[in-house]
């Protein structure tokens, strides 16, 4: 029963997701689609999230790391090709305005970062991989700071955003349905993954390290393919975020967006497939309508996650779609 | 470079070291007796320093002021771990974090609600004000030095306390098996928030003295908690002395780092590259501190196993 209804409450979420900004786009409220688009993007970066976090179980406090090389990425290429500045003078490789070029740099540049983080921080585990973690996020946070190439502390815009082949990207609904489509095509990806005999290793883990090892498995690799792969999801959605805001900045590293992003995997469920998208749309939500009544609205944000923690803890998904079925 | 400056910096490096120190210090206790990663520890400094500087705003008195922070830090260490956290002990690390997150959240935006988004300011007394002549020449605030003294004593005081006292037996039996010490009577749940409220009145008190330094603002915690956990990966989670040996680490290499790279690569590039590059790889260089050690020994300097 429970996965039949989870799968409903999956459905249900991905054609609300886009009947909202259709709804916008013939009641003429562009504001509406821009919210709908920040759900898209900021659930991309959670499901990447949750891949290391809900199946992998590996709890990083660091993937603002990788949402802000995403967005660097975005930031940098554009620069160039804005101020018709080569990218790199030697080669004269100029920058572009091509969201594809734009996203294949962004999920290699994190994937790297994330290969780098994960060999590092993988060598320990528990309480030591979130502080790790936590911290080579401060790194990147501290250096783009400390880095006046391309903004420093201010960080910079982007006056137009960027083109994809056939699309008019200024058009609100139109970025939206791209960043849609990759959410959708990521889902995809990540629900077979999590079915193919990779996410059921890299689950079994998360669940007995022991039993896994006893199988010849080695749970090191297999953690950070997983790691890597999340940290590239991530990176993809950094991109997109950028170019939603036409502006990055170094706080887009800061451990408030790491924060953030787990929020969106808790508050949806944790390691259920469409937790994200649940998460990141009340998050948004939250935003709006409690902002709205107080500026303090982090106060009510921080007892509803308490609460979460404490008493609910498969997330909004787990209270929509009842108890995980148990696979054994 | 003269070695006024050298000096200068040295003691500069031991004073953030030292305050690195009272917060690592209270994570690490917090860590080793309950087994409880925290996040708000943060929030426990910004406390602090928010306490002294209201309260000494109000009476003119740095002393009452520190008192004050003592007192505010413990007391909210104390209720969150009464609270909320006494129910995360047999949770999971991402229980913890993310509970410890949402009080992040609720206590800074508490904060901003009571006190307003602008800083605060707390003054440093007259009695410890101005400069005072260190043997070879120096002139170093007396302030500073003070702050250096006070971190010392506390560590002192802290190992003194540990190694030496009834209390001190019970935290480290607690350590070493919560369950037995229990079944000999000891009331945990008392141990576990006494525990809490001394390592959050040791953060509290390093908020109140950096308070006078820099300026008292909501979110000033989190940036030296996370350094922190740096200092408590290099150290070994669990062992205080390896928490000193981490914030001494951590604060030198940061502060002569800041100083001294960009002179480094002074020596052969020209100056505004090197100074950029020397300040980018300064921003990063304790990470990279971390990075070594971990490669080294994963479990910190002075971790233990597992």
């Amino acid at each position: 029963m429970g996965v039949r209804r989870e799968t409903m409450v999956n459905a249900l979420l991905l054609a609300g997701l886009l009947a909202v900004p259709l709804w916008a786009l013939w009641a003429d409220e562009p504001f509406t689609i821009t919210l709908a688009t920040r759900v898209a993007i900021l659930a991309l970066a959670g499901v990447g999230l949750n891949l290391a976090l809900g199946t992998g179980g590996l709890v990083s406090f660091g993937h603002a790391v990788f949402f802000g090389i995403g967005g660097y990425a975005m930031g940098i290429l554009a620069f160039h090709a804005q101020n018709y500045t080569p990218l790199i003078e030697a080669f004269s490789i100029p920058g572009t305005r091509s969201m594809p070029v734009i996203w294949a740099v962004a999920v290699l540049a994190s994937a790297l970062a994330a290969l780098a983080i994960g060999a590092l921080s993988l060598r320990t585990s528990g309480v030591y991989f979130i502080m790790i973690t936590l911290a080579f996020g401060q790194m990147f946070y501290y250096f783009t700071i400390s880095w006046p190439a391309y903004g420093g502390e201010d960080g910079m815009s982007i006056y137009l955003r960027n083109n994809f082949p056939g699309v008019n990207t200024l058009v609100p609904f139109n970025f939206f349905a791209i960043s849609y489509t990759l959410l959708a095509a990521v889902l995809l990806l990540v629900g077979r993954l999590m079915r193919a005999p990779f996410g059921l290793a890299l689950s079994a883990a998360r669940q007995n390290e022991t039993r896994l090892r006893a199988v010849g498995i080695d749970p090191y690799r297999l953690r950070l393919t997983a790691f890597t792969l999340s940290g590239a999801i991530t990176g993809l959605s950094g991109a997109l975020y950028a170019d939603l805001n036409r502006f990055v900045s170094p706080s887009m590293f800061s451990w408030q967006t790491s924060g953030e992003i787990m929020i969106f995997v808790i508050l949806g469920g944790v390691g259920r497939l469409f937790g994200p998208v649940a998460g990141a749309a009340l998050f948004i939500l939250l935003e709006h309508f409690l902002g709205g009544i107080s500026e303090y609205w982090h106060i009510f944000l921080g007892a509803l996650l308490l609460g979460v923690v404490l008493f609910a803890r498969g997330g909004l998904i787990g209270l929509l779609a009842g108890r995980e079925v148990a696979h054994d | 470079m003269s070695p006024i400056l050298v000096i200068e910096q040295i003691l500069n490096g031991l004073q953030s070291g030292v305050m690195l120190f009272l917060m690592a210090a209270g994570l690490t206790l917090i860590f080793g007796v309950m087994g409880l990663i925290n996040l708000a520890h943060g929030a426990l400094y910004m406390i602090g320093a928010f306490a002294a500087a209201a309260v000494a705003g109000a009476t003119g008195s740095f002393l009452l002021g520190l008192a004050a922070a003592l007192a505010a830090s413990a007391a909210a260490g104390a209720l969150i771990e009464a609270s909320v956290l006494r129910r995360l002990y047999g949770r999971d690390h991402l229980d913890q974090v993310l509970a410890t997150f949402a009080l992040i959240l609720i206590l800074s935006e508490g904060t901003r609600w009571l006190f307003g988004s602008f800083p605060l300011y707390l003054d440093i007394p007259d009695w410890l004000s101005g400069p005072v002549l260190l043997p070879g020449g120096i002139r170093y605030p007396l302030y500073r030095l003070a702050i250096i003294g006070v971190g010392l004593l506390v560590a002192l005081g802290l190992f003194a306390l540990i190694s030496r006292t009834r209390i001190g037996i019970r935290i480290r039996a607690g350590e070493a098996d919560r369950e037995m010490i229990g079944a000999l009577g000891v009331n945990i749940s008392v141990l576990y928030t006494l525990v809490f409220a001394l390592g959050a009145a040791l953060a509290g008190l390093a908020g109140a003295l950096i308070g006078a330094i820099q300026s008292v603002q909501v979110g000033m915690g989190e940036p030296v908690m996370i350094l922190a956990f740096v200092v408590i990966v290099i150290g070994g989670i669990g062992s205080i002395r390896g928490a000193l040996v981490g914030a001494l680490l951590v604060g030198l290499t940061d502060t002569l780092g800041r100083i001294f790279l960009p002179m480094l690569f002074g020596l052969f590039m020209e100056p505004t590259a090197a100074t950029t590059t020397g300040s980018a790889l300064a921003s990063m260089s304790i990470y990279i501190l971390m990075a070594a050690v971990l490669l080294v020994k994963p479990t910190g300097l002075y971790g233990s196993a597992g």
